[in-house]
């Protein structure tokens, strides 16, 4: 009994279920720009550009900045 | 229904890249964080006006890199979630956890490594203060053209299979990818500011310390992400059902 419980996903590998653009979409809009900010933070903010004034965030993720490969200064 | 599933697995993502972010962590630890001391003992030697520490070497090097490698693997965590959810049962055969390693891995080469060849990672006193601004938007507009290259040539690759068959629909796609990529590379301007007595191997071996940073990364993300996924989608159906006895699917 087990053997017949365990058979079809041993030998036919079934192809996932695709999961409906509508139920992505939602997420990939509010949490993709939420990432994308932070993303922004950790690679860019007080270097080209800056949303805060100083350079605190910058020197803060300074070696991160470098060893991930984002142009730091 | 649908949407729990996309949920779960954006949560399963978000995790499995905290988790990298502490593997490429360590290797940045203790590959990277040499190089980046020796680099900023160059810059000190070579400048003459000396810059205010506004945040220590020691909290630099712990701390902050932390802060910004754990960040930064949480949120490509959570974006490759979400292309994952995209990609599942889209791009062919693939067991969902072989699914997220082959995604891990075109994430790894779209994200950083072809960026990486045009603009490759620079340490601390390698780069002119004036052109941030320049070489920030030319990094960025590297990283997310080769991104949308790379879906656009999968969506290619998916076209042309039905009438080329797999293999060489595969081929066609990639080839296609590398050209534009070359085109880039080879429009887009040159950055060259390795002051002419950097010392080569230094530079040679902090890139290869970030390359290494970005592979422990993503190869991390994928091995475990994939594993949380195939455990979401593919719950074991019993325990009675014992896994050992049948050969392994994939």
């Amino acid at each position: 009994m087990a053997q017949h419980v365990a058979q079809p996903t041993a030998t036919t590998p079934v192809v996932p279920a695709k999961l409906p653009l509508k139920a992505i979409a939602p997420w990939a809009v509010f949490v993709g720009i939420l990432m994308l900010i932070l993303l922004y933070f950790v690679g860019a903010e007080q270097g080209a550009t800056s949303v805060f004034s100083g350079t605190d965030v910058h020197e803060w993720v300074h070696d991160a900045r470098h060893l991930l490969g984002f142009p730091c200064h | 229904m649908n949407s729990a599933t996309v949920r779960n697995l954006l949560v399963r993502g978000m995790l499995a890249g905290l988790a990298a972010g502490v593997l490429a962590l360590v290797v940045a630890y203790l590959l990277g964080e040499p190089s980046v001391d020796k680099a900023i003992s160059f810059e000190d030697a070579h400048s003459h006006e000396h810059e205010m520490e506004v945040v220590s070497r020691s909290l630099q090097s712990t701390a902050g890199l932390a802060t910004g490698v754990l960040v930064y693997g949480v949120a490509f965590g959570g974006i490759a979630a979400l292309a994952y959810c995209f990609a599942l049962g889209r791009v062919g055969r693939f067991s969902p956890r072989a699914t997220a390693l082959l995604l891990s891995g075109c994430a790894l080469l779209a994200v950083y490594v072809v960026p990486f060849l045009k603009y490759p990672a620079n340490p601390p006193s390698v780069g002119d203060p004036d052109t941030i601004g320049k070489r920030t938007t030319l990094y960025f507009l590297m990283m997310v053209l080769s991104v949308l290259l790379a879906v656009a040539a999968t969506l290619l690759g998916k076209r042309l299979a039905p009438s080329l068959g797999t293999w060489w629909a595969t081929v066609v796609a990639v080839a296609a990818f590398a050209v534009v990529i070359g085109l880039a590379y080879a429009f887009l301007p040159v950055i060259n500011e390795v002051p002419a007595d950097f010392p080569a191997a230094l530079l040679w071996r902090f890139r290869l310390s970030a390359l290494a940073i970005q592979s422990a990364l993503w190869g991390g993300f994928g091995l475990l992400f994939g594993e949380l996924a195939e455990r979401q989608l593919n719950p074991k159906p019993a325990k009675a059902d014992s896994g050992r006895a049948v050969p392994a699917a994939n």
